[in-house]
């Protein structure tokens, strides 16, 4: 049976309240995506590869000082800035919400990382390396960037494809739930939610209505599909409402 | 100008073609040297390609070095050749006729070596390539031209082509006269050349319209070639220090700056290494330090403007980012030494007529400008880049590795070296145009001397 798919259109939503910094997202993306190992040396060089980071803000001044966690990755703009300047349309939009990044077609300009906002892009600066050990432990589903080219976070594109296949051989839709990105997956705290707007069940509803939502540098215009929402704090919530 | 000497046409052919027809020993030392150079720069070059660009100190965010800073650079010494060539020859101006060659050949090599900067910055040039020649029309895989760096070659390779066409209109006449002096080989390859130049009237009149023709033709294109790189830059959003609207005008006019400095440079370089005293002389490099001092002034305003534009926007980004540029350390030395250099100590110099007719100092100051004038170019580049949006977590610094540094000094040595060639190839000074400027003036005697002086035309 022929049919045509239904229009997708993937978000994600990331509540910081629910954020502890355990980097587990992070260790799940560079299993999942093929992700060199960051040796000492790569954080010298200024060159780690974190499709997905905590980024750690500390607030206040000593002792009154918090901790605050913030998970970076690509925001998927649906204006996004990266795509106008890359010269051999290596990366670009798709029909999905994603911007894709084509391997092969990367050159190597760097001006897509360069006007990224976020700093979502990564470039290879060197052939990447696994230890031995490693050789039969890569995702087969994923492509192995070589050197020379721009990589980022495709929101487990791969798992997304697989999601649809399988839904096809059961002749059905993709219902929310079938899978997740990596770092959801492994988000102890369901941090992470993605899904498709597009589908009026899906989980990501809840996030997105919620009243402390907020996009990463939204004045620029760059339309994020990444939503957040803000932190919650208690103790200062007590202390504006005792002054 | 009063006491200008009339010299006799045999006496031009055989002083301005001295190099092109027997070139000194030191000559070929000079370019044994550059070439040395470039063996080395090409050995970096096929190093890095191999290893791969993680050689470079470029690192995330500051994903643009000073090979990006060079190619900018030498864009804005190409804007030396049309300045002087197009736009004296339209207002006729009479001291242009030793330098324009000069100019226009210094533009020509510094396109080239430009273009070549971005391509060895790349990630993978052979994709470049691959995806250039042949274009891949089959497959319909077109270039996204919306982004700059499509923009960037069409107009690098229209200027280049334009200002091409413009040397080889102007070299017609005097590779005619090298054909008639030479014998041989030599002399068939320059007859080629001089694609049967007889001299008549009618073939004076097509060179002399055409030169006038491409003048006009090419001003445009050199006010869009650096207002086009500038935009490299301006189109970025997500760049604090980039996105500015004034950046076109800014980039063209700083440009202007530098690359008439680089003709007064090698100006002086010429009459010092060809003893072509005689044609560079005095008056003319007084002539271009008068039309520095106009166009350095209108470059520091258009600074200023820049700046305090950066600054009235109470942006606490781009405050903080103005603040690193100027305040702190490593930058503060190179922002320091870019205005001196640039602005504060040539230009007050220059306003002295001894200076402006002392080789030497000449010499020194219009280099002075360009050290300054590529600090600019760093200045905007790299400091943006590492302070780039409001995440400290991401922030960097950028030190260039010794390959990055040796790919930027062979940029200079084979600038050099193509201009060496050319010199011995063919005349640097134009022959034909030394002796129009000649025909031109008429002597007029004062008391008891014979003094040539210009005829202005009407």
């Amino acid at each position: 049976m022929v049919s045509t798919p239904r229009e997708r259109k993937w978000q994600m939503v990331v509540d910081v309240d629910r954020c502890t910094g355990c980097q587990a997202c992070v260790v799940a993306c560079q299993a999942e995506n093929n992700i060199p190992f960051n040796s000492e040396s790569h954080f010298k060089q200024g060159r780690t590869f974190s499709w997905i980071r905590i980024e750690r803000y500390w607030e206040g001044e000593f002792p009154d000082v918090k901790a605050r966690f913030l998970p970076f990755l690509c925001q998927h703009c649906d204006n996004a800035p990266c795509e106008p300047v890359c010269p051999v349309f290596a990366t670009y939009h798709n029909n999905e919400g994603l911007n894709v990044q084509v391997y092969n077609r990367c050159v190597g300009t760097r001006f897509c990382q360069n006007n990224c906002p976020y700093h979502a892009r990564f470039f290879n600066y060197w052939e990447p390396v696994w230890p031995v050990q490693m050789r039969n432990s890569l995702n087969p589903d994923v492509t192995v960037r070589g050197r020379g080219i721009m990589e980022k976070c495709t929101f487990c594109v791969q798992r997304i494809r697989r999601a649809e296949l399988d839904a096809k051989r059961q002749e059905r839709e993709v219902r929310d739930g079938d899978f997740q990105p990596a770092c959801a997956q492994a988000c102890p705290t369901s941090a992470l939610v993605f899904g498709d707007v597009k589908d009026p069940q899906s989980r990501i509803h809840e996030g997105l209505a919620n009243k402390r939502r907020f996009r990463l540098r939204e004045e620029l215009g760059t339309e994020p599909n990444v939503v957040y929402l803000s932190k919650v704090d208690s103790e200062a919530k007590e202390a504006a409402g005792h002054a | 100008m009063q006491q200008r000497v009339v010299l006799p046409q045999p006496q031009v052919n055989a002083e301005l073609l001295k190099n092109a027809l027997r070139a000194p020993l030191w000559y070929w030392g000079i370019m044994a040297f550059l070439g040395a150079i470039v063996v080395a720069g090409s050995v970096a070059v096929g190093f890095l390609m191999n290893k791969g660009f993680g050689l470079s100190g470029t690192n995330r965010p500051v994903m643009w070095g000073i090979l990006i800073v060079d190619f900018v650079f030498w864009i804005g010494i190409s804007h030396a050749g049309v300045m002087l060539s197009a736009i004296l020859r339209l207002s006729k101006a009479e001291w242009r006729r030793p330098a324009t060659r000069a100019a226009e050949v210094l533009t020509v090599f510094s396109l080239m070596i430009a273009a070549l900067h971005p391509v060895v910055h790349a990630g993978r040039p052979w994709r470049i390539i691959y995806w250039s020649f042949p274009y891949d029309f089959s497959r319909g895989l077109w270039v996204n031209i919306r982004s700059p760096l499509i923009w960037d070659p069409s107009a690098i390779f229209t200027y280049l082509t334009g200002s091409a066409l413009f040397v080889i209109v102007a070299l017609i006449p005097d590779m005619a006269v090298i054909r008639d002096h030479t014998t041989g080989l030599k002399q068939k390859v320059y007859r080629a050349l001089a694609m049967g130049w007889r001299g008549t009237p009618r073939q004076w009149k097509l060179q002399i319209v055409a030169g006038f023709l491409l003048s006009a033709l090419l001003l445009p294109v050199f006010v869009s070639v650096h207002s086009i790189v500038s935009w490299d830059f301006a189109v970025m959003i997500g760049v604090e220090g980039y996105h500015v609207t004034i950046f076109a005008p800014y980039f063209v006019i700083g440009a202007v700056h530098s690359g008439v400095s680089a003709v007064v440079t090698m100006m002086i370089l010429m009459k010092w290494m060809f003893g072509w005293g005689s044609y560079i002389r005095e008056e003319h490099v007084e002539s271009l330090a008068k039309l520095l001092i106009v166009i350095g002034t209108t470059w520091l305003y258009f600074f200023f403007v820049e700046f305090s534009f950066a600054l009235y926007s109470m942006e606490s980004q781009e405050i903080a980012l103005r603040e690193m540029q100027a305040f702190t350390w490593p930058y503060w030395p190179l922002a320091l030494t870019f205005i001196l250099f640039s602005y504060i100590i040539p230009i007050p110099l220059w306003l002295f007529r001894k200076v402006r007719r002392n080789f030497k100092i000449m010499f020194w100051t219009s280099l002075l400008v360009n050290i300054g004038m590529w600090l600019e170019r760093f200045l905007i580049i790299v400091p943006s880049l590492a302070r780039k949006q409001v995440w400290p977590f991401d922030w960097s610094t950028y030190h260039p590795s010794a390959i990055e540094v040796l790919i930027v000094v062979t940029a200079y040595a084979l600038v050099f070296l193509l201009l060496m060639t050319f010199a011995k190839l063919f005349p640097l000074i134009p022959l034909f145009d030394i002796k129009e400027g000649q025909t031109l003036s008429d002597d007029i005697v004062i008391g008891k001397r014979r003094v040539p002086a210009l005829r202005v035309e009407e």
